[in-house]
């Protein structure tokens, strides 16, 4: 580990570029924000190559203090180390996105882009309190911009809501920061994390941390400004609102939640199953009624989220790290996925299923990438989708068979919902001659296609490249958690006072 | 290397660059690719065998690749061979080449026949993997693999709305499935700390009498996870309840038929609870309900098997009914017969499927058996090749002396059942010979239908088409019969049509299955089922009860003859109904409408699911969205604080009145409180 400011240097590249790409005519503007973009995913593979696996907590650590109690804190731990790897990842592919799709104000749309991937990084690296509010906030507002100034019909109800659902939840938060801060009396997660609060304040507290993230996630009943925000958001909006935006919340439960509240966590535990199982259900059944081929993705998106809620509050090892891979499965997929919903977007211009169909016919490698997000999207093993959902659920089941039998129907649902869409979007005849006259895919949107596709494989085959950096946090988490651990349903007990040994030979010996 | 790797990754190889090149290689190049990896799997696979058969190869496992660490919860990727493994091995790689030989004769006219043969591929690999599984999960993504490559050669001609709602079904029913699977899993964890096969399988009897918690009640542990996994078998074996989905997956092109739902995939089910069978012999409760679910399938399907008129949908409820056999083989601890019988239906039943396609490519795509007549004299090496298979599934034989491959199996199984003596077991064998009835009478029904009695393909509009030079519902035509009304059912003669008998192509893997259905019995079933040779061979890699075994073989002989009593009657009976007196069938349905009508419609399985399943869930979908989501969330949530705020600026406005008097009033009254509020502290 150097003392050179890397996790820095990726928040300010992409500042420096969105101001460049202000005052940059439109040409100049794409190829500013590509170019930004890709020096931070660069910096991005330095970082993980250079991140050390047994290593320090902390790594990559800065500190400078600024004014009154607010420091310049950032450092990453393995955690934060892949989801930053996410956000880099994901954003080139967004620019390459809305490379032709964007036309209005293209120099204003790839700053905010800019901007948000450095508030992105900034709230995964954060490590002083305030820091992180200011960062989790700000993200509000490039989204808000984006789906405002460049969605579709509805974008202002739509900003609107997602803007209002999101502030309300994080004003409760602040306060609770404020309480905790002057409480501790200091404002270093790091420190904060190990910090035992008292009992009764922790209810509190979790439950103002709860509404932000809550929201985030987002968890049902206050999911709906998803499928509003996804709907009229442009293709790399929503790619990034799934892919990362999202994870905000599971990352808030991982870092704030679960260590600095884990008794309340394990009190209020089953709020948060409660609300998982109903998503699951829930919004599995509505994505399967949709017309919409955004809203059925948006919705699918609450239910992978539901589970990554069961897996976060399992209280154990498999449980952290299947929501963890969920997380970055589900940003790999759902991204891929509405990317691909994108490419299809940009040739007719309508996202209704109706309206397609057929489109193996003539857009063959196309079908073949939507195949392949949809069989992770349902979570085939082989790909991403299923190591996490998989680890998750056995997590989830030392602690309760009901949420864990209810949460898998999940997989029944989930194969049903995208296999009814890829049925119409991709198979049968071809019904309107303009969608059976769409090109395939063009040479950039491969670009966009293949790294998603390789990358899902990946995580599926051999997720161990992604699960080591974040194995001795989970463990630290896990010990932390282990105070409050609460016994699970299922608990195996000692056979009865007859002996064992003849239940063997019973079915031979008869 | 070991050539396990080599048998298992050629076909992914194949898979992948068929499937990736398609159309930059080329129909042949693709072709040549894929089979000859599949040829080449087969021919590493059948020495493996053998060496197990011989008793000079011992269990191995190869290791290929971590997969996940995760706490204590770890999986690699490995290839476990022992001689159940083998088994397998050479019933998927045999099968699957001559498959994929056949389909170069069959698929010859389709457009997109590299994906095809990719597809097969894959199939194929996906299947190996499941059988080489060292721990549960490889199971699972071998299990979940088929399940994909399935969907997708149901769903082949994706043109067609039949096959594509067949596909989505398949998949959807197997994730019920699925679900126990999952949970099966899960629970083994929770109970054995890994998920090690052989671990588990180690650990298994020190289980036994404990107790697990299991959605709210208290539960014999090894019984709950038996059972749990059991249900994934049933999804993937279409066992009844779950069996709803085989009928419709003959929306596929027919060497699909033959190799997925047939021979290999849909045994994956009995294949792995012979896997787990130490871990099944734990739980007596758990083999009850395998032994009854198993003998209730093999009956139900059997039935509905009398009653169709599309050749592959009788060839599918015989599947049904045969998994059923080899479900209650299991039940009843004969785990060396369920696997027999697994091996010798490969043989046997490809061929009928392969045999089955080769009439229907002769009758230009007509797959209603009421349509055909009369085609052994058209196709006879067709014709001699189903006859194999039909004397091999029907189990003609002498006892003791020589019979085709599924006397031997059959009847072991049903010896076994007997041998048993539990009620249940009686039960099931009683079942057996039931259904072995059956399986003659449909068995042969088919035969008379499509290879006696005088053409009636005048009736057929495919025949009709074929005629008529009209290729309008070519290549994607393989319809259900029963999807387009025929004009008039009995329509005889030939219209003038000549069918012709396949490539040679399709022609030598139904030769090299007719040898199968001949001997595969005579020859392995010492190995397999024998009391003295079964646990040299198995080598524990299945529960073998040797008791059980010299029990059967020393059942009366009544029982012993039984099988071969009822195959005759249902063969004197077909015959009767087909042959001998054409009209006896009509008439007879006349007279038993209520009941006919129930079978003929499957027990109103579909109907059912339909009515409690599939419309309720898309009825609940739209109330949560109509209703939940906008109508209550929405309207109270933003939209309720929009209004809320929308009319409190209302008010709001109203105050701002803009008259002097009125703001120095609210002034005085907040300025009062204040005062008041500062005494009063």
């Amino acid at each position: 580990m150097s003392g050179f400011p890397i996790v820095s240097l990726m928040i300010f590249v992409p500042l420096v570029a969105a101001i460049a790409c202000l005052v940059a005519d439109a040409p100049t503007a794409r190829r500013v924000a590509l170019t930004a973009t890709l020096i931070d995913f660069a910096l991005g593979v330095v970082l993980w190559t250079q991140y050390d696996i047994g290593g320090a907590q902390w790594q990559f650590t800065e500190r400078a203090h600024l004014f009154a109690g607010f420091d310049w804190a950032l450092g990453i731990d393995g955690i934060a180390l892949m989801l930053i790897m996410l956000s880099v990842f994901l954003m080139p592919i967004c620019i390459g996105a809305s490379w032709l799709s964007i036309e209005k104000r293209v120099g204003e749309y790839m700053a905010a882009f800019l901007l948000m991937e450095a508030l992105m990084i900034g709230v995964f690296a954060a490590q002083d309190l305030y820091l992180f509010y200011i960062f989790f906030e700000a993200g509000l507002i490039p989204m808000y911009l984006i789906i405002g100034v460049w969605g579709g019909a509805e974008r202002i109800y739509a900003s609107y809501k997602f803007f209002l659902y999101t502030l309300l939840g994080s004003v409760l938060m602040l306060i609770a920061m404020l309480w905790m801060a002057n409480e501790a009396g200091t404002t270093s997660i790091p420190v904060l994390m190990a910090y035992d609060f008292a009992p009764g304040a922790q209810k509190w507290l979790w439950l103002a941390f709860f509404a932000s993230f809550a929201v985030k996630m987002p968890m049902w009943p206050i999911h709906t400004w998803l499928p509003d925000a996804h709907v009229q958001a442009p293709t790399a909006g929503s790619v990034i609102l799934a892919g990362v935006l999202l994870k905000m919340g599971g990352y808030g439960f991982i870092r704030f939640s679960l260590p600095m509240f884990p008794q309340a966590s394990a009190q209020f535990a089953w709020l948060v199953f409660a609300l998982s199982i109903i998503a699951v259900v829930y919004t599995s059944l509505v994505a399967l009624v949709q017309h919409d081929m955004k809203k059925l993705i948006a919705y699918s998106s609450v239910a992978h989220m539901a589970i990554v809620t069961v897996g976060l509050f399992a209280f154990n090892v498999q449980g952290l790290e299947g929501a963890m891979i969920v997380m970055l499965s589900h940003g790999l997929v759902s991204g891929a996925l509405f990317l691909s919903v994108g490419v299809i977007y940009d040739r007719l211009h309508t996202r209704e299923i109706d309206r397609y169909g057929g489109l193996a016919i003539n857009m063959p490698k196309y079908a073949l990438f939507f195949m392949l997000f949809t069989m992770a999207s349902v979570g085939l093993p082989g790909t991403s989708g299923f190591v996490g959902e998989f680890l998750s659920l056995a997590g989830i089941y030392q602690l309760s068979s009901w949420v864990t039998a209810v949460c898998t129907t999940g997989i029944i649902l989930g194969a049903a919902y995208m296999l009814y869409l890829y049925r119409r979007v991709i198979f049968g005849v071809q019904k309107n001659a303009d969608a059976a006259a769409m090109p395939d895919l063009d040479t950039r949107e491969w670009l966009m296609m293949v790294p998603l596709a390789l990358a899902v494989l990946w995580m599926g085959i051999y997720p161990e490249s992604f699960l080591a950096p974040m194995r001795a946090d989970i463990a630290a988490l896990d010990a932390r958690l282990a105070q409050a651990r609460p016994i699970g349903d299922s608990k195996l007990a000692a056979a009865k006072a007859k002996p064992a040994a003849p239940a063997l030979n019973a079915a031979g010996a008869e | 290397m070991n050539p396990i790797l080599f048998i298992v990754f050629l076909p992914l190889l194949a898979a992948i660059v068929g499937g990736l090149g398609n159309r930059m290689l080329g129909n042949v190049a693709v072709k040549t690719l894929t089979t000859g990896a599949l040829f080449a799997s087969c021919a590493l696979s059948w020495p493996v065998f053998l060496g197990f058969l011989s008793g000079s190869l011992h269990a191995s496992v190869t290791p290929v690749l971590h997969w996940v660490q995760s706490g204590t919860l770890t999986f690699d990727w490995a290839l476990r061979v022992d001689p159940l493994t083998a088994v397998m091995l050479v019933v998927i790689t045999t099968v699957s080449a001559l498959v994929h030989l056949y389909s170069w004769g069959y698929m010859d006219e389709d457009p997109d026949q590299p994906r095809f043969f990719a597809y097969l591929s894959l199939f194929t690999f996906a299947m190996l993997m499941l059988v080489t599984a060292d721990n549960l999960v490889q199971m699972f993504f071998g299990w979940e693999g088929v399940g994909l490559a399935s969907y997708l050669l149901i769903g082949f001609w994706f043109r067609k709305p039949s096959a594509n709602a067949a596909a989505t079904k398949a998949f959807v029913v197997n994730r019920v499935g699925d679900l126990g699977f999952m949970l099966g899993i899960f629970g083994t964890y929770l109970v054995f700390h890994t998920v090690s096969i052989p671990e588990i399988l180690a650990a298994a009897p020190t289980m036994a009498g404990t107790t697990i918690g299991f959605l709210g009640g208290r539960f014999d542990t090894m019984t709950v996870l038996c059972v749990l996994l059991f249900i994934g078998a049933m999804g993937k074996s279409a066992q009844l309840g779950l069996h709803t989905w085989l009928p419709d997956a003959m929306e596929g092109p027919t060497p699909v038929s033959a190799l997925i739902h047939a021979a290999t995939m849909v045994t994956a089910g009995v294949f792995m609870v012979c896997r787990l069978s130490p871990m099944f012999v734990t739980s007596p409760q758990a083999m009850q309900f395998v032994t009854f679910i198993g003998a209730a399938t093999c009956f139900f399907a059997a039935t509905v098997g009398t009653t169709q008129w599309d050749i592959k949908r009788v060839i599918a409820y015989s599947t049904c009914s045969q998994l059923g056999y080899m479900f209650f083989a299991a039940g009843v601890g004969a785990f060396g017969s369920a696997m027999f019988h697994l091996f010798t239906h490969a043989f046997f039943k490809a061929l009928l499927f392969l045999g089955a396609g080769s009439v229907i490519h002769a009758m230009h795509h007509e797959q209603d058996m009421r349509f055909y007549g009369n085609l052994r004299k058209e196709i006879p090496l067709t014709f001699w090749a189903m006859l194999a298979g039909t004397l091999a599934i029907t189990g003609v034989g002498i006892v003791d002396v020589f019979g085709f491959a599924g006397f031997y199996s059959k009847d072991s199984i049903l010896e076994a059942a007997y041998a048993r003596g539990t009620e249940l077991s009686q039960f099931a064998f009683v079942i057996g010979i039931i259904a072995a009835l059956l399986t003659s009478f449909y068995s042969w029904r088919l035969m008379f239908l499509t290879f006696w009695g005088k053409p009636r393909w005048a009736g057929s509009e495919h025949i009709q088409h074929a005629v008529h030079g009209d290729h309008g519902d070519h290549p994607d035509a393989e319809d259900a019969g029963h999807d387009h009304a025929h004009g008039d059912i009995h329509a005889d003669g030939t219209a003038g049509y000549h069918p012709h008998e396949s490539p040679v192509a399709m022609l030598i893997p139904l030769g090299v299955l007719s040898l199968g259905a001949v001997f595969a019995g005579f020859v392995f079933h010492g190995a397999f089922t024998d009391a003295e040779h079964g646990a040299a061979f198995w080598q524990d890699s299945v529960f073998f009860d040797e008791k059980l075994m010299h029990a059967a073989h020393g059942v009366p002989l009544l029982v012993k003859w039984a099988p071969f009593a009822v195959m005759l009657t249902g063969l004197l009976i077909a015959w009767g109904a087909y042959i001998r007196n054409p009209r006896f069938p009509a008439a007879f349905v006349a007279q038993i409408g209520a009941l006919y009508r129930f079978v003929y419609n499957k027990w109103y399985f579909d109907e059912l699911y339909d009515a409690i399943f599939v419309r309720p869930a898309f009825w609940l979908g739209r109330q949560f969205w109509k209703l939940g989501d906008i109508g209550f969330i929405d309207r109270f949530g933003p939209n309720g604080a929009a209004w809320v705020v929308a009319q409190g600026a209302t008010y709001a406005r109203r105050i701002q009145s803009g008259y002097l008097y009125s703001y120095a009033l609210v002034m005085l009254v907040g300025l009062v409180g204040a005062i008041s509020w500062v005494i009063a502290r």
